[in-house]
């Protein structure tokens, strides 16, 4: 999923400081999951806004909506009747659902109120790390099921540099060495022969150094 | 056994229950001090619910001084259901700190713009 956290307070007050009618959009999702943006980070996130706005003794309205997911059109459509009685729109989605909300409701701005991190997994509650970065060619049939591209320092496709110590990457004794990891799962497996083989070079235009990518299915386009 | 009169009291059956939302609501709506009393550390009826309650207290404190209520306001209390005068001391203990932090920021907000 997409592994997003949440903004400080005090920088989201800052986007707001101009705006009377505020809606908190919330998305059902990637945010739910790591407690970003979800339903229950909306609702302390309005409660927080409301109060300290009171407390600056201004009258402001704040409304609390979370859809299912904010990269659709359909869910974004269920806001579309109330959205004019706001002047501005926090969203807790990740930045496809801030840029999308946006493009559907052009009129209204639309604030993000988490950092959108990465493509990640729930290692256990409170820990979610980095697992793949898109490259749009997908190897990990010949990795183990391991990828050299989002967990290994250097992006290498054929075997570790040497820079490990104790099965860590040399650039943090936090970060596991992806290679290291490979090799110990082709081994688990009994397919240390695919280690042997060589990977070809790269095309990494189908990567975001490519520039901003699309996927098109003619075959289901209506 | 005498406790001050300005407490509410809300039950829950475990201070499991009790979410973020809940202490920030309660200041949303004027409160001037929270608090949350559960059973002893490793004697919960319900496990953990009062080891889950305390963390979420500590968001809440969290997020209270990043607005400026102050997290001083909320506060966990761990004590056994037999324990009557402890509730007393507890209940008596809050009520003074709140007194001397004044009034929820809110409300004096309020007066002024009425």
């Amino acid at each position: 999923m997409i592994v997003a956290d949440r903004k400080p307070i005090e920088e989201i007050i800052g986007y707001l400081k101009d705006h009377k009618n505020i809606l908190v959009l919330g998305c059902n999702e990637c945010v739910t999951v790591c407690e970003a943006g979800g339903k229950k980070e909306v609702g302390v996130l309005a409660s927080a806004l409301r109060m300290h706005a009171r407390k600056e003794g201004k009258e402001v309205k704040i409304d609390e909506v979370t859809i299912e997911r904010q990269c659709d059109r359909e869910y974004l459509d269920e806001i579309r009747d109330s959205i004019d009685q706001y002047d501005a729109v926090v969203s807790l989605a990740c930045g496809v659902g801030v840029q999308f909300t946006a493009e559907q409701y052009h009129s209204t701005p639309v604030y993000p109120g988490v950092n959108t991190c990465f493509m990640g997994a729930t290692e256990k509650r409170g820990l979610w790390t980095e697992r793949c970065q898109g490259c749009g060619q997908c190897i990990l049939a010949t990795t183990g099921s391991i990828c050299p591209v989002a967990r290994c320092a250097k992006r290498l496709f054929n075997g570790p540099c040497g820079g490990s110590t104790d099965g860590r990457c040399e650039i943090n004794a936090e970060v596991d060495c992806a290679w290291q990891l490979i090799i110990d799962r082709l081994r688990a497996l009994d397919r240390l022969d695919e280690y042997e083989k060589l990977c070809p070079i790269k095309d990494w235009s189908t990567d975001r150094a490519g520039g901003p990518r699309k996927v098109v299915r003619e075959d289901v386009q209506q | 056994m005498q406790y001050p009169t300005n407490l509410k009291i809300v039950r829950v059956p475990c201070t499991g229950k009790v979410d973020v939302i809940h202490i920030m609501r309660a200041f949303e709506k004027g409160a001037d001090g929270v608090a949350v009393i559960g059973c002893l550390e490793g004697e919960c009826h319900f496990n953990s619910g009062n080891l889950m309650a305390r963390r979420r207290v500590e968001q809440a404190q969290k997020i209270l001084d990043t607005i400026g209520i102050g997290g001083e306001r909320a506060r966990m209390y761990n004590l056994s259901s037999s324990e009557g005068p402890r509730f007393a001391q507890y209940a008596t203990e809050i009520t003074e700190k709140i007194k001397e932090l004044g009034p929820n920021p809110i409300r004096i907000s309020k007066n002024k713009a009425a």
